[in-house]
């Protein structure tokens, strides 16, 4: 007890606490970090199998047990590829509430360990997309000035011109893309969901997808003028002006137009 | 100190009126009446958001730079780094990004261009339905329209100067609207542009037309406005007392200086505090302007929204088997957008400007016209309004229908092809509706002035019958519900005289009679003192 007080006040205890620090987070960092690494490289063999039952329980209905896909119903999954699971999974998107023009983001149903095994199991049926690494689709990476002109030329027609959002025809649209997490965005270039057009490695480099995905994450510093009203265009900028500019003033007529009585 | 300065005051003024005689000028003025209403302020809101849009494109002009020379860009925006365009954008990136108080200046102008034309749209809306453009204020609204027409001209050429993909889409659309014109069309274009679209001249023109041209008509109109304002005296409410012949209002000095020297301050703060607050036109996410990329939410700004709506309803297969575009002689006649961007704006304009005219040759009256109508007293004229206020909000609809599906997460073809229909019935119906209420409101007006104000007193007689007490209306409420005019439809004289001969201008006479009658077959006629009279008596 006395000699552990004594050195409590030693000149080198705090250095020694620090690095004691550090070696406990870095270890188990490391602990981690290699676990799910092991993780990783263990998902093909054992979470298809996980990723098949899950299949049958919560897909096949549409997709058919050996998802093949039903006409006229749901498509073949065959050689869609993980990239394409994660995405409609981990978006909500599927499995599907209710048929309607388009399927719709909603809150994801399945834990992202499920998103894998599912994504696993699709994998095995047959070649296809893989989901894409971190360095792949970190937007610090990536050139904003680049993706905005490779956005306007291939994306603004429908999602507007900085990611807002845009209506198809017959009820479909073109989702805002503000709350999607990069992985998705690139995932959704690369597999063509629903409506989208798929935007292959040769339509798009690897480069191009992460400079894209740059241009969307400089949206989330906001505009540099102020609230932007949905950033849908004029429609909007000439309601605010009707309602919010002369309705104030017209306001501010009758209250001037008033007689003092 | 108090006298002294009242003396140097004096000296000020005697100095001024002595070399210039212009006391005589603002004790006339000063003593100018005006009458006093809310709604007769809504010109002066176009009037004041003009001069702040004079004010911040003075401070604009000196940092724009209308050329189409290519430059490539360097400076703040991370998003356009390196990215060509023409010096005209880049100036605009720069008196955003770079100048102080740049941006806020751009939005300022913007909203206030916004402001203008809704400003001059509702004050329109106002002289319309309380029928302030008869005898004598035909012309003055015909220099209104004017106005209203430059408005739009002066808007659409400043929409399109930063050279951003947004406005040369719009441009772009111009252009082809230009060649859809038969035989000229496309000299016109090729005259308008300089050779093909877009041509290295259009920026250069359209800042002349957009800082001198315009504006410097637009004042001139202003001027004219207001002078024929102040020579035909403002028109007034009917109210106690209030004629054709009189002007019942305050004189200009003191009360309405201040109030309308202050609502200039009031309109400019809100015009500032909008701006502050809410982007517009964020040509930094539009880019520079490119032939290829048109993204989703491309539309003009909101005055000229309803062509674009126009073009957008119009189908380019009639029943699906006319076409609409037709190869004569080797030439293409594209009444797909001949019809919709301008035949259709040029009746709908024509009959906004001439409207003065038709209503004059229904009533066939020739006297002056200084105190307004209720709406409701012009049943007609007011569901008329009504039926082109809900044409032109179909039209503005439809240029945002991609806006309103995604919104209400509709069918883009299902929301076209209701308004393809809408906008021939809701006109109409919208017509007949208004016309109802009016006249409801009307028999509501006789039966206040015959029987008086409910009170809710209820009161038993002597006999035993159970009585509400009516209030009887004092003489300036009736005052209100009575004295407007009782207009019957035209009589004409027969077409042949007893001699058999046809009479000259039988025809024009007939279809004035016919106009006539669509406006007054059916009316409710003011309560007469006659009516009035029996229903006192009655009562009591």
């Amino acid at each position: 007890m006395n000699a552990l007080a004594r050195h409590r006040y030693h000149r080198a205890a705090p250095v020694v606490l620090v690095l004691l620090l550090l070696a406990l987070v870095t270890g188990i960092a490391a602990a981690v970090s290699t676990a799910s690494s092991a993780d990783a490289a263990t998902t093909t063999a054992d979470d298809a199998a996980e990723g098949e039952k899950l299949f049958a329980a919560n897909c096949a209905s549409c997709h058919g047990l050996d998802a093949t896909g039903t006409d006229g119903v749901a498509p073949s999954l065959v050689g869609v590829g993980a990239a394409a699971v994660d995405f409609q999974v981990g978006t909500g998107r599927m499995p599907m509430q209710a048929s309607g023009p388009q399927a719709p983001a909603k809150r994801t149903q399945f834990s992202q360990e499920e998103i894998s095994q599912l994504a696993a199991f699709v994998a095995s049926l047959g070649a296809g997309p893989a989901i894409p690494t971190a360095e792949q689709v970190d937007p610090e990476l990536g050139d904003a000035a680049n993706g905005m002109e490779l956005f306007r030329t291939n994306c603004a027609m429908c999602h507007g011109s900085v990611g807002g959002g845009g209506a198809l025809t017959q009820g479909k649209f073109a989702p805002s893309l503000w709350e999607t997490t990069p992985t998705h965005i690139y995932e959704a270039m690369l597999t063509g969901p629903q409506s989208m057009p798929v935007f292959n490695d040769a339509n798009i480099t690897p480069e191009g997808k992460r400079n894209i995905i740059a241009y969307i994450e400089a949206q989330d510093a906001g505009s540099p003028g102020g609230l932007r009203l949905g950033a849908i265009g004029p429609v909007a900028e000439g309601m605010w002006g009707w309602l919010v500019a002369l309705g104030l003033i017209i306001a501010s007529t009758v209250w001037i137009g008033a007689r003092s009585s | 100190m108090g006298a002294r300065l009242d003396a140097a005051a004096a000296g000020t003024a005697n100095y001024v009126d002595e070399r210039t005689s212009i006391g005589g000028f603002v004790k006339f003025f000063a003593r100018k009446l005006f009458p006093d209403h809310w709604s007769f302020m809504l010109g002066e809101i176009a009037l004041y958001s003009f001069v702040v849009l004079l004010l911040s494109g003075v401070f604009l002009t000196a940092f724009f730079v209308p050329s189409m020379t290519i430059v490539t860009y360097d400076g703040p925006l991370a998003t356009m780094q390196g990215v060509e365009m023409s010096e005209a954008f880049a100036s605009t990136l720069h008196m955003s990004f770079e100048v102080p108080g740049g941006l806020l200046m751009r939005q300022i102008h913007h909203w206030s261009a916004l402001l203008f034309t809704a400003a001059i749209v509702t004050h329109m809306a106002r002289v319309f339905f309380t029928g302030a453009f008869r005898k004598p204020r035909e012309l003055n609204w015909l220099v209104g329209f004017t106005l209203m027409i430059l408005s739009l001209a002066a808007g659409f050429s400043g929409y399109s100067l930063p050279d951003d993909v947004l406005s040369g889409n719009g441009l772009r659309i111009i252009e082809g609207v230009f060649r859809s014109i038969p035989i000229v069309g496309e000299y016109a274009s090729y005259w308008v542009f300089g050779g093909e679209f877009p041509g290295e001249i259009l920026i250069p023109r359209l800042f002349t037309m957009h800082i001198l041209l315009v504006p410097g008509l637009i004042l001139v109109l202003i001027a004219l406005h207001l002078f024929l304002v102040f020579l035909h005296k403002h028109t007034q409410y009917p109210g106690g007392g209030r004629t054709h012949k009189n002007v019942v209002g305050l004189p200009l000095f003191p009360v309405y200086t201040a109030k309308a020297g202050g609502f200039f301050f009031v309109v400019f703060g809100i015009v500032a505090l909008v701006a502050a607050v809410f982007t517009i036109n964020p040509v930094w996410n539009y880019g520079p302007y490119d032939p290829s990329p048109v993204s989703a939410g491309t539309q003009p700004d909101w005055y000229i929204l309803f062509v674009d709506g126009a073009l957008r309803l119009m189908p380019g297969w009639l029943f699906d088997i006319i076409p609409m575009e037709w190869e004569l002689w080797g030439y293409t006649l594209s009444l797909n957008i001949l019809i919709p961007a301008v035949i259709l704006p040029g009746l709908f304009f024509g009959f906004v400007a001439l409207y003065p005219f038709i209503e004059a040759w229904a009533t066939g009256d020739r006297g002056e016209k200084h105190v307004l109508d209720r709406p409701r007293n012009a049943p007609v004229r007011t569901g008329i309004g009504v039926a082109t206020i809900t044409f032109y909000v179909i039209l503005v609809m439809e240029g945002s229908n991609d806006i309103i599906a995604n919104l209400f997460h509709l069918s883009l073809n299902d929301l076209t092809y209701f308004f393809r229909i809408g906008i021939f019935v809701l006109p109409a119906l919208a017509f007949w509706i208004t016309r109802r209420l009016c006249f409801g409101l009307q028999r509501k007006d006789r039966e206040l002035v015959l029987h008086g104000k409910e009170t809710g007193r209820i009161v038993r007689h002597e006999h035993g019958e159970y009585q509400e007490v009516h209030e009887p209306l004092t003489d300036d409420e009736r005052w209100i519900l009575v004295s407007y005019e009782d207009i019957a439809p035209l009589e004409i004289e027969p077409e042949f005289n007893d001699r058999g001969v046809r009479r000259k201008g039988y025809r024009w006479d007939r279809f004035k009679q016919q106009l006539s009658r669509i406006y007054f077959e059916k009316r409710i006629s003011p309560v007469t003192p006659e009516e009035l009279a029996e229903a006192q008596h009655s009562h009591h």
